[in-house]
């Protein structure tokens, strides 16, 4: 069984939930505007330092170190929690995870927990775990909480309502936390929020969090975040829940000092995140007396066995690949279908659900290479995309029977394989080029191809296919 | 020097003025152009589609032509980007070790047209071309061989031009190949700001080290009636006083 739960749809087809966010003005405006301020903030704090590119390499080599010995600090972190006073739980998906989760709230009595931001209970679609058994999750991050009271889907990483402007956030505010009037500042914005939270920090017993890293030597856990609301849930609480992907460990705490310095500068494009809290098991008298860490693979061992996709596991999730993309700059985080939208997210998603699930997203990419230049520990997004395309077209080829190799983009590739295969039948193609082409062709102009070509029309014409081809200007030439 | 031009089936077929262009430009400069006619398609848009097992053989056809060549030159940034970083991965696909040894023998003389000048140390090519023009650093040139401002360079030593920068020049252009067919929508997407950039530069001619990208970019100026049409870089280095 794989773990579907990353999907927020069956079978997402970004070439077909693409034209809708296309068509959205206000959508592109938004996107726009939020993700070409956020890459100008990055660029700036990152040429800043000299040292950057050593940094980056540093990040990937740790990552690299630690995934490589994964199963020695899996189990160095388990002894090491338990040593500080805390439980460490195993989950092999997202059910086993949410179980998990659901029967620790259940045996601490409470109804409502209160949430760090995080991706991985996103992942497993905790919330809605949660309430199935009667228990409702708060969510505290600003953006979070916006995607809640809305009731819709994140579609970013790390800035999940990127996709809605001021205004329309204060309309949402108005009708969901019943404020009768309220202006679209930002301040007023984070003021009418934190009235609605304040009272829940103080008196919601139980916290649920994820973590960016996990140090396995001391079992210290820690979380960056900006607004301090994760600090509230980290320290108030009586029980603190943390469910932590299995590849979000380093070795030591030094190590820490390098994604410390990669990460907020990569993510927000600050120096320096104003919350990194890191705490490790339980103190007593100060802060919350039981803590649970889950453990959650849900695919990311299959991700290891691969070669080639197994650096998709270095990612820090800090959302540069997707301020730089392109694609994702149009469309938004919608259009993927997943928890992880954009670049990683179409790495990332088709190797935890499988790629028979998600098809369409290897190729939600023109193979630009902007993500990899900015990725903070240098995973080579472009050629995972190839890597996975790859995958796509194999596993399709060997399931699929002769459906499958009789659809039109498999024929046409069999067929261009076989012309290219000697110059005998590429030169006869080129001439049934020439030739052929005849009835598209006005005023040495094509402007319009039929069925998959159609696309390429719509927008663009197509010079005529030249009379001569640079082969027979050589030959004219050298004879 | 003795330069095995790999003409790419792209060029070959619709844009032969490019390759043209390519074997004047080499030969002004005192080498011998040599065409191997046996050459087809380096298995990019198998491999960048994954059509990987279908490359294999195109893969061994490229190493078996060329293995023994001086040096082997394309007037492509994407084809010379894919010989370099995923032949590789392909012999390891078909779990060829000797090929993946003939692959990296080969690889290092395989060079694009800009790098296979700077090797030579040229900069002014001896070029004359009067015409105001802008130049788009398509991705491969830029973040795949990094060819830096090498092609800048190499234009703004042509005489009679006037190079204009064009804003946001380092977004991708939305060809991605395949993926302007598959992902058309998004694509042209991105191609609109790519085109509303151009035309900001009031450049007459668009160029680029990649004739896809400019199918792309020029396709739509033909479609907009812009008054801009595309020139592959070796197309403006190529063109003299005597010869234009």
């Amino acid at each position: 069984m794989k773990p579907q739960s990353v999907l927020i749809e069956l079978q997402p087809k970004f070439e077909r939930n693409a034209p809708a966010a296309l068509a959205n003005t206000q959508l592109r405006r938004n996107m726009g505007k939020a993700t070409q301020t956020i890459r100008a903030k990055r660029a700036a704090v990152v040429d800043e330092m000299p040292d950057w590119e050593q940094l980056r390499t540093a990040g990937r080599q740790i990552k690299e170190h630690t995934l490589y010995h994964l199963d020695t600090y899996l189990l160095q972190l388990e002894a090491a929690v338990q040593r500080a006073g805390g439980h460490v739980h195993w989950a092999a998906d997202a059910a086993a995870a949410n179980a998990i989760v659901t029967g620790l709230v259940q045996a601490h009595g409470a109804r409502e927990v209160i949430k760090v931001k995080s991706l991985t209970t996103d992942e497993i679609k905790l919330n809605a775990a949660l309430a199935e058994a009667g228990i409702s999750a708060i969510e505290t991050d600003l953006a979070e909480l916006i995607i809640q009271l809305a009731g819709e889907h994140s579609s970013h990483i790390l800035v999940p309502a990127i996709h809605k402007n001021r205004a329309e956030i204060r309309e949402l505010f108005m009708r969901t936390l019943g404020i009768a009037e309220i202006s679209d500042e930002p301040t007023a914005l984070a003021a009418a929020a934190r009235s609605y939270l304040r009272a829940k920090f103080l008196s919601v017993p139980v916290a649920i969090s994820g973590g960016n890293f996990a140090v396995a030597a001391t079992g210290a856990i820690c979380v960056v975040e900006s607004e301090g609301n994760g600090r509230m849930c980290l320290t108030l609480p009586e029980v603190l829940i943390s469910v932590v992907g299995i590849e979000k460990l380093v070795p030591t705490w030094q190590d820490l000092e390098v994604f410390l310095q990669l990460l907020p500068r990569s993510s927000t494009g600050e120096r320096m995140n104003p919350y990194t809290s890191i705490w490790t098991g339980v103190t007593p008298g100060d802060g919350p007396q039981a803590f649970h860490l889950v453990l959650l693979d849900n695919g990311r061992t299959n991700v290891l066995a691969d070669e080639i996709g197994r650096q998709t596991l270095h990612c820090i999730r800090c959302s540069a690949c997707l301020n730089i993309c392109p694609v994702y700059e149009r469309t938004g985080g919608h259009a993927y279908g997943s928890v992880y939208p954009g670049p990683i997210g179409a790495i990332l998603t088709p190797q935890l659900v499988g790629v028979e699930h998600a098809r369409s997203l290897p190729y939600a990419s023109s193979l630009c290479g902007a993500c990899y230049d900015v990725c903070p520990v240098q995973i080579n997004i472009p050629e995972v995309l190839i890597h996975m395309r790859g995958e796509v077209v194999r596993q399709h080829q060997d399931t699929g029977g002769l459906a499958a190799a009789l659809e039109p983009e498999a024929l046409a590739m069999q067929l261009l394989s076989q012309v290219f295969g000697s110059q005998a039948t590429y030169e006869m193609a080129q001439r049934l080029a020439q030739l052929g082409q005849g009835p598209l062709v006005r005023d040495g102009t094509i402007s319009w191809l039929p069925g998959l070509l159609g696309g390429w029309t719509a927008m663009r014409d197509l010079s005529a296919v030249p009379q001569q081809t640079f082969r027979q200007w050589w030959r004219e030439r050298d004879a | 020097m003795q330069v095995a031009l790999f003409i790419t089936c792209f060029n070959d077929t619709l844009f032969p003025q490019v390759g043209m262009a390519t074997v004047r430009l080499i030969e002004r400069l005192g080498h011998t152009v040599q065409f191997r006619s046996a050459q087809t398609c380096c298995g990019q848009m198998h491999v960048n589609t994954g059509y990987q097992r279908e490359a294999v053989p195109l893969v061994r056809r490229f190493v078996q032509i060329f293995h023994d060549a001086e040096v082997v030159v394309a007037p492509s940034a994407s084809c010379i980007g894919l010989i370099r970083d995923y032949y590789g991965h392909i012999a390891a696909l078909a779990d060829d070790t000797a090929l993946a040894r003939e692959i990296a023998i080969l690889q290092p003389r395989v060079l694009e047209l800009t790098e296979f000048l700077t090797r030579m140390g040229v900069t002014d090519v001896g070029a004359y071309f009067p015409h105001r023009v802008t130049y788009h650093p398509t991705c491969h040139s830029l973040r795949v061989l990094r060819l830096g401002d090498a092609p800048l360079r190499l234009l703004h030593a042509v005489r009679g031009i006037e190079v204009v920068a064009l804003p946001d020049a380092e977004q991708c252009c939305g060809f991605g190949g395949t993926f302007a067919v598959k992902n058309a929508d998004t694509s042209m997407a991105m191609l609109g700001d790519k085109l509303r950039a151009v035309r900001d530069t009031r450049a007459e001619v668009v160029v680029a080290a990649d004739t896809s990208c400019l199918m792309q970019i020029g396709g739509a100026l033909q479609r907009q009636r812009a008054g801009v049409r595309t020139m592959h870089l070796a197309e403006v280095l190529a063109h003299t006083e005597d010869r234009q």
